[in-house]
Parts: C-alpha cells; structure tokens; sequence
C-alpha cells in the first residue's frame, strides 16, 4: 500500500514568495466560484413582493413535485441500473456481452429530447393511440390512456436515460467485489439470489447511492423535460419568475433554494463515495459467473432489450424516421449554421475547461496546500449546479458590471458602453466553463494521478522548470486523458439546454435551443434533425466507455 | 580539496516531525557514500533534500563549494546539476531509450548529443537498445537507462535513491557491483541510499547508518562490521546478538566466556554488553562448555542454532550441517574470537 506516497511535490523556495502556479489557481478558482458565491448571497439580500407571492402560490408546488420527481427517479434508476449491472456483470446469459456496452446508449439521449419523442408517440395524434383506435374501433374519451405529460411521464423519461449513472458505478462494484465474499456466502449455504441480497447488494450500496445521487442532481438541473411537459418545479420557476415577472433577485433566491436540495445531494454523494473505500475487496480474478439457462436467460435478455429498446432505439429511431421523411426540408442551410455554431461554442468551452483544467491539476500537483486543493474542490462544484441556476449567477454580476461601466462612462465621458459582457458568447462560455470544468478537471486530475511523481522529478533534477515539464512530460503523456476531456466538455456543452436558452446572444441559435424552440411549438417533426444529431454526437463518449469496457472484458 | 558534497548540521521536517535532525556529512570527489539504515530513519529525506525536493529546515547542504540549500535560500532542484536515479527508475514512458538518455543534454548541439548518448549507452552496455521503449526492457536493463540518463548531463553528484530494490535479488548484488564499478571508472561522486547492507558493502567506500534522524556512525564497511561504534550499528549491521556479561578481577568475562580481550579500559565488576556473531561460538566435541539448543535451523551448508546460556541469555551458533543434535541437547562449544566488541552497560 502506497499511502504515504502523495503524488505531489513540494518545491522547496516557492514557499516564500508565492508562485505565479500558485496566484493564477487561486485567481481562476475564485472567478470560477462567483455565480454560485452570487447566488447564495442573494439570500441576505431583501426579500420582494414577488418572492412572498411565490412563497404563498407555488413554492410548494415547486417543492412537492422536485421531490417527486426525486423520488421516482430514485426508485426507478435504481432498478433499472442495478438490475443491469448484476445481470451483465455476474451473471451468463444469452447477449450478455452486447448489453455490457449497450445498456449505455440511453446516455446519448438527452431527457428532453427522449421526452419530446415519446409525446410524438403516445399522444392523441400520434401513431400509437391512432393503432389503439382503429383496432378497437374506440373513440375520443371512450378508452384511458396513460397522460405522458405528467410528473409520472417525467419520472420514466428521466428513469430511461439516467439509469446509466447507477448501472456504470454500481458494475464497477460488483466486478470489484471480493470473490471470496461472495464464495463464503455460497459455502455458508446461500444461494446465488440470496448472496446477491445479502451480501453482494449491501456491499455495492455506496456505489449504488452514488450512482442515484448522480442521476438526481441531474434530474433537479432538468429544464426541457418538466417545461415541457408542464410540471412545476424550481428550475421552470426560475425561468418563470425571471422571463415572466422580471425579477432577477428573486430567481437567485430560488436558485439559491434549490442549491439546497443539491448540497445534501453532494454531500450524500460524497460521503458515498468515502465509504466505497471501505467496501472494496481485493478482487482476485473474476468470479465465477451464475449461468441462467433457459427460461431465466430468455427473461434476463427480455428485461435488459426493454430497456435499451425504451431508452435509446425507439426514441432514435422515431427521430430518424421524422428526420429521414422531411431530409428535404430540415437539412437546409440553416441546420448546417445551427451545427456550425453548436460546435463552435462546444469547442471554444471545450477548449478553455482543458486549459483552466490543465492550470488547476498541475498547479495543485505543484503546491498541494490546503488552499489550493480546496481552490481546486471548489473550481470543481459546478457538476452538480444546476445549469439555470449558474445562468442566473452568471446574469447578475455581468449586468451589474454592464451598469455600473455605463453609468460610470455615461456620468464622466457622456458615453454608452451598453452591454458590453451581458448577452455575448463570452458570458455563455464563462457559463458552460463554470458548470463543465470538474468534468475535464476530473480527466486532468486522474490523468496525472497516474504519472508518479519521481517522474516530475527526475525531469526537474535534469535541469527543466515546472512550466517546461508540463510542456515536456505530462501533456504528450496525458494525451488520451486531455482528449477524453475535450469531448465529454464538447458532448455536455451541446446537449446543454438551460443555460444557453437564458445566456445566448439574441437571435443566436444552436441544436439544443432549436429543438427546444420547435418542439414548443409543437413542431416535434420538425424538431427531429437538430435533436438527432446532438444524439449522434452524444454517442461518442458511449462509445469511448465501450471500448474500455471491451478491454475489461475481453472473453 | 574541497568538498563535492558538504552537508552541515542539516535538519529536515514535515511539519512538528524531524525527519532529519542533525546530519553533517561529507563526501570528497571520486567518491562513493552511502546512507543506510532502516525504514523510517529519514535517509530517503535527506537525499531529497540534497536534490532540492524537500527544504532544509536548519544547516546548510553545499554541492561543489556552493551552497543550495539553507534556510534561508532554496535553489530548484533543476539548477543544482544534481543526477538522480530513482527507486522506481521513473524512466519516460513516451520517449525511446536513446531520448531518454538525451533529455537532460538539451544546452548540447545535436550532434554533441547524439555522441554522448552514443558515449553513455556503450557504458552501460545498451547500443542495440537504443530505440527501444522503456517497456520493452528488462528491469535491470530499465536500471542502466536511468543511471546512464542521470550520468548524462555531467552532474556534480550522482543520487541514487535504492535503485536496486525493484530488481530480483539475485540481480540485484551482481548490478550494485556493476554499477559501482561505471561510477569508479568515470570518477564520479555519488551518495546512495539503501536499507540492504550487501547493496550498501558492494558499492560503497564510506558508509552513514542512519537512525532516527541522527548519523550513528559513518566508517567503511570493514569497520562497521568489526568495530561498531555503538550498540545500534552493533546490531543493525551484520546478523549479532548482545549478551549482558560482567568482568571478574582476572578480567575473565561471566558468564565463562573466557578472558576479554578489548581496548575499552575495563574494571572489576563492569557490567557491559558483548557483540557475539553466530560464526563467534564454534561446535568443539571437546569442549566442556556446552549450551542447551532451544530452537535449530537447517541453511544448507550450516545448521544455525540458538542456545540458552546457563544465566538464562540466548545466544546464536553457526555449526556445520552434519552437526545434527535435537533441540533440547546440550551442545559442546568453544569461543572463537580475536577480538571483543564490548559497550557499556547503559541499560542498568
């Protein structure tokens, strides 16, 4: 056990006068931490009418159906995840190795747009009630039918495409999990069902809980989904009390409410992810695996198909039929300026999060304090804020610094600055940058926890400065990391929809606003295009995890 | 002459902990220094804090006359012309041997580069491998790639931080010589760290038992072995065990171990601490001495037995392996040795 080993490297001389590593870290963490800073502190600030009005109207109609959604998607993860993970990573049975990678696709699919398709299909109109009516010959209103737009509808869509989260941790659990736990289960007369709910379940609970407080977070940072199918919770309220009433303050202190329900979840993530420690065997060799013939094969695939055909091939493959039927009209020059732009700004804050995230992880390498390795923490909290919430963080200090340079100028010069940060590309990137950095710092930081640290050192005691080594030694290393890092930044930012309806510039559009726009208008046709191509780009990181999941399980 | 490398009275800490508390050292050029001791006894710390990785918090550490590292100044260890070989080796999975080797010699032109490069794997006997990854070479070929890339750029001294311990045994002495000699041959200064004495005895001229922080003794092999300075080296080096004895008028030693020969000033009535090593009591049918055996082990070539003195104290016995007597017999022994080590009894 290497325990002591930190892989850090205290430069000696650097310890008196601080480092330009060390001011730049300290600097980029603490701009990076304004929008979340500026929203809990909008809740001293005084509280207006419209706040008491949503207090006694729908703040608890906000609160009851977040913590529905909540709920249901707890649940609905967790079956969905867990059940997937011991069945392909335990068990033998027809498929089983198509399913390892395959039970990932739903993750392509953003909640909204797998909501929109399933509206498409199941409402009045669409192909499934009209087969429904004319096979049973029933009319309008004569027959029940499940309402999609509803906090059920929601709670399945959402359980279809984060499920991922629980399957992909809770498998590492179970792959890692002492096999000879688990035969000492057996031998102690258990059989296989009984030592996967007593032993194998409770071992994998922390990696289970935070799988689900994973897919929570992202389940309160949803917009497209509840706005459009008409439930009411935080992030449609703040969109609402911002664009409807106008009252910025007042969406900050609800931001600021639902911080709330996503600390407990990080801390409940975090503490999680602690106990995991204590919970991982020494896995020596793959445990023997439980064969399902027959009946119980065939049932396992059953269960499993339904799975990924909900999550991903029917969605997919309704949005390639729309698409493919209207190519004419939706592959137009502005479809191929909506990708252009998309993958502009993708890459543009792909870019900068590896850049910041490089500065970060090698800064924190350099002069591991405890001020910077909370800096870094801190840098890194954007993952779970939901992105309405950095929007608003971003919206108030930009328009307060827009104001006061233009009442400043206006008083002195008698000139108009006007906008000049709120409403740019700019105020959009530093808002992707501030939710999107722990993803490529988390490539960064595990990248570089590879490399030992004598090999910094003996690249500084062969005459090179920290900048040179960085240059020299750790980026050519780190390749795989830092592109794996570019795209998830580029995936996220694509599909990211939030942020981007309240930040962009006007008249600025992109693949994820487009299709939010057209499916509000009940285009969901229309909406087909831009939507499955920001499915297809998202299966490039599925297909990333594929391959190194294949090489994990190669037989 | 002075100093290649000149440590004084240097203390380093993490934190309230002294790793190192109070060590002077030199070490003239040419020649080849090791710090020993066991796991924990701040020897690794030291020579980190010669490399510039870790502060000094007190003393000063002096390469080649110039002082770089006080407490008050810290030259970076890229500025200290300091080779290091790492435990680990810490070789550069990107780049090939030949770039390896080339890494520290970017001040050279390309063609000056490309013969030292050329010079330096000759030496270490890997011309053909020049091309090759690091993880395509054996581990003891890894070795000789991080000596030869730290040997590159001509430091002022060369730092090897047990660069032998990832290796097999067997290998491991046979490379310690090796590399001994190419340091020798080259006539370069260099401090060595290990926690294995055979390491330490096959490459080294002086060497430095740490204990706790503090040097314990610095000697050559030689004289560590056969005049420790004090009950820690006494025990550290070599297999020994200390017996309580005393001295009668006659300056015979009780128990009957016969007359003490030391050039300690003894007195009637010493109570002091006898180093016996296990070939010092050799088997003598003859003898009339004999020990009860309370334990045996079977090495081969030798049977090494423990024996229980007629006060109750254990001692060790090294016997040829045909000599098979079961535990609990006596066993007939005589005392074969020049010279005493004896210490002051401190603990009564």
């Amino acid at each position: 056990m290497e325990i002591a080993t930190t892989s850090t490297i205290e430069i000696p001389g650097s310890q008196a006068r601080p480092s330009g590593w060390r001011i730049s870290l300290v600097f980029v963490a603490s701009v990076i931490s304004i929008p979340v800073l500026v929203v809990v502190a909008s809740l001293a600030l005084p509280y207006s009418d419209i706040w008491q009005h949503l207090r006694d109207t729908v703040l608890a109609d906000y609160i009851a159906n977040s913590a529905a959604l909540m709920i249901g998607v707890g649940i609905g993860t967790f079956l969905l995840g867990v059940s997937g993970a011991w069945l392909t990573a335990m068990c033998n049975f027809p498929g089983r190795r198509f399913f390892n990678w395959a039970l990932l696709l739903p993750m392509a699919m953003p909640a909204y747009i797998i909501a929109y398709t399933y509206t498409g299909l199941l409402d009045f109109t669409g192909p499934v009630q009209t087969a429904l009516r004319d096979y049973s010959g029933l009319g309008y209103g004569e027959y029940w039918f499940p309402e999609i737009r509803s906090v059920g509808g929601a709670i399945c869509m959402l359980s279809l495409v984060l499920y991922p989260y629980v399957y992909l941790l809770a498998r590492v659990a179970f792959t890692e999990q002492s096999t000879a736990v688990l035969e000492a289960s057996r031998s102690l007369g258990k059989n296989p069902w009984q030592t996967f709910a007593q032993v194998a379940l409770p071992l994998a609970r922390p990696a289970i809980v935070a799988g689900v407080s994973l897919a929570l977070m992202e389940t309160l940072a949803d917009y497209g989904t509840v706005d459009y199918f008409g439930v009411s919770t935080f992030t449609t309220g703040i969109f609402r009390t911002w664009y409807g009433l106008g009252e910025l303050r007042s969406a900050a202190q609800l931001s600021a409410l639902l911080l709330l329900f996503v600390f407990a979840l990080v801390v409940l993530e975090r503490w999680s992810r602690n106990k995991m420690r204590f919970h991982h065997g020494s896995a020596q060799g793959t445990p023997a695996r439980i064969n399902l013939p027959g009946w119980r094969g065939i049932l396992s695939f059953c269960l499993l198909f339904s799975t990924v055909f909900f999550g991903f091939l029917l969605p997919a493959g309704q949005l390639f039929l729309w698409a493919a039927a209207h190519w004419q009209d939706t592959l137009n020059q502005a479809f191929w300026d909506l990708v252009l732009n998309s993958f502009m700004l993708a890459a543009i804050a792909a870019l900068c999060c590896l850049a910041l995230a490089l500065l970060l992880g090698y800064g924190k390498r350099l002069h591991p304090g405890p001020v910077e390795v909370s800096a870094v923490r801190m840098s890194g909290m954007g993952y779970a804020v939901p992105g309405t919430v950095i929007a608003v963080g971003v919206l108030i200090p930009f328009a307060w610094f827009d104001n006061t340079l233009d009442s400043f100028l206006r008083e002195y010069f008698d000139l108009s600055s006007g906008l000049l940060l709120s409403g740019t590309l700019g105020a959009l990137v530093f808002a992707y940058v501030v939710r999107f950095l722990s993803v490529s710092l988390q490539s960064v930081e595990s990248g570089l926890l590879k490399i030992k640290p004598s090999i910094d050192e003996s690249a500084r005691s062969l005459g090179y400065r920290p900048l040179q080594v960085l240059k020299r030694i750790h980026v050519p290393m780190l390749r795989p990391s830092l592109l794996t890092a570019l795209l998830l930044v580029f995936v996220d930012v694509l599909k990211e929809l939030p942020t981007t309806l309240i930040l962009r510039p006007f008249n600025f559009n992109t693949l994820a606003v487009r299709t939010y726009e057209l499916a509000s208008d009940e285009r969901l046709v229309d909406a087909a295009a831009p939507a499955l191509a920001i499915v297809l780009i998202g299966l490039l990181p599925v297909i990333l995890m594929t391959r190194a999941m294949i090489k994990e399980d190669p037989q | 002459m002075t100093n290649q490398l000149e440590l004084k009275n240097v203390r380093v800490s993490y934190g309230d902990f002294d790793a190192v508390k109070d060590v002077s050292l030199n070490l003239e050029k040419g020649q080849i220094g090791c710090l020993l001791g066991p796991s924990g006894c701040g020897k690794t710390t030291l020579l980190r804090a010669i490399a510039g990785f870790e502060a000094v918090a007190a003393g000063e550490v002096a390469i080649s006359g110039r002082i770089v590292s006080s407490n008050k100044n810290q030259i970076p260890p890229e500025q200290r012309k300091v080779g290091m070989v790492f435990q680990d080796f810490a070789l550069f999975p990107h780049l090939n041997i030949e770039r390896n080797v080339g890494f520290g010699l970017a001040q050279l032109g390309r063609s000056a580069r490309q013969s030292r490069i050329a010079e330096l794997l000759s030496l270490v006997g890997l011309e053909s491998s020049a091309k090759a990854f690091p993880h395509e070479l054996s581990g003891g070929q890894q070795q000789r790639v991080a000596l030869a890339r730290a040997m590159a750029p001509e430091p002022d001294i060369l730092l090897l931080d047990e660069p032998f311990s990832n290796l097999d045994s067997e290998l491991r002495e046979q490379l310690a010589g090796e590399v001994g000699q190419i340091l020798r041959q080259k006539h370069i200064t260099a401090l060595l760290v290990t926690h294995d004495q055979q390491e330490a005895f096959a490459m080294a001229d002086h060497i430095s038992v740490l204990n706790a922080g503090l040097v314990a003794q610095t000697d050559t092999p030689y004289n560590l072995y056969h005049n420790p300075g004090n009950e820690f080296v006494a025990g550290f080096i070599g297999q020994g065990t200390l017996l309580n004895i005393s001295v009668n008028a006659l300056g015979e030693m009780q128990p009957a171990l016969g007359q003490l020969n030391t050039e300690i000033p003894t007195a009637p009535g010493d109570m002091l601490r006898l180093l016996i090593r296990p070939d010092d009591i050799v088997y003598d049918a003859g003898s009339e001495t004999s020990f009860e055996i309370i334990q045996k082990a079977f090495r081969g070539a030798h049977y090494l037995y423990q024996l229980k003195a007629t006060d109750g104290q254990i001692m060790p016995c090294l016997t040829p392996s045909h000599v098979d007597l079961p535990v609990g017999a006596a066993l007939p022994i005589s005392f074969n040795m020049q010279h005493h080590v004896v210490f002051k009894n401190t603990r009564l």
